[in-house]
């Protein structure tokens, strides 16, 4: 069973709002080993120039995850989540993720392709914050082994 | 722009060290709780060698060094990596992860600085590129 290839252009309700929390933030750093500052310590984000405690640049990936449910739960799919890899994973910035931040989230898938029994899902989520800005585009290609 | 910077100069080096508490911990924090992240028996059962860090723990850490070398320089515009070889992390043992940066390419007002994370002799990460703008 192949991924469902008509995924590419299907209309996903968006997600969130999101609130970035501080505390949460600083979870998330402690947990990527993130040593800079400016991850976890208020006076030195804002000494930068921020307006919050900064998300590790990866952080978005915990909003991305919301959006790839949806992908996955798509009862035509035909996804197999206990056979899928992550294959690659990008992030596209306009600025950096902030606590504070309110970040809405739109999935769409670019492509799926086929390699013999494998499938290869290309989706991104296109991420705006409460005025309607774009601030990060999570890109990530997912590998659906085949079946035996 | 970064003053003084060459390209193919080594401008971060680290070692991280994981054990099955650090992968527990980025299960909390990112809210992936797939269990080959952190059960033996799971991961056995669906035939791989161990529990694995999480793909995204390693792409998480492995920019960290940079983070630190920019300070408050710059602004990451873009990063991406491919998932080349998992990380096993012994139960015992934990493993060890180095992560060298190196500056890629510089054009006009950006820096491409290019991440090689290591495990026991072979690279986790392909094309694993950190864009950032000076400006």
């Amino acid at each position: 069973m192949t991924v469902n290839p008509e995924l590419v252009g299907r209309d996903f309700p968006s997600v969130g709002p999101y609130l970035v929390g501080r505390e949460k933030v600083r979870e998330f750093a402690r947990a990527v080993f993130a040593t800079n500052p400016i991850f976890t310590d208020l006076e030195a984000a804002r000494a930068a120039g921020h307006a919050d405690v900064v998300a590790p640049p990866t952080f978005p990936v915990v909003i991305q995850e919301h959006t790839l449910s949806q992908l996955l739960s798509e009862p035509d799919a035909n996804i197999d989540f206990s056979r899928v890899v992550h294959g690659d994973q990008r992030f596209t910035y306009s600025r950096p993720v902030v606590a504070g931040d309110e970040l809405t989230a739109t999935l769409s898938v670019t492509s799926v392709k086929t390699l013999g029994a494998h499938s290869m899902v290309t989706s991104e989520s296109v991420m705006t914050d409460s005025t309607g800005a774009h601030v990060v585009t999570a890109t990530s290609t997912l590998v659906v082994r085949g079946g035996e | 722009m970064l003053a003084g910077v060459t390209v193919g100069q080594v401008v971060a080096n680290r070692t991280i060290h994981l054990d099955r508490g650090s992968l527990v911990r980025y299960a909390g924090a990112s809210g992936d709780f797939n269990p080959i992240h952190y059960r033996d028996d799971v991961a056995e059962s669906v035939g791989l060698p161990g529990v694995l860090a999480h793909g995204m723990l390693t792409m998480g850490f492995a920019i960290q060094p940079l983070a630190d070398f920019l300070g408050t320089r710059g602004r990451i515009a873009d990063y991406g990596v491919r998932f080349t070889r998992p990380i096993v992390v012994d139960p015992e043992h934990g493993a060890d992860v180095t992560i060298e940066t190196t500056v890629g390419a510089i054009v006009d007002d950006a820096i491409r600085f290019d991440l090689t994370v290591t495990f026991q002799g072979d690279t986790v990460l392909g094309k694993a590129q950190v864009q950032v703008v000076f400006d």
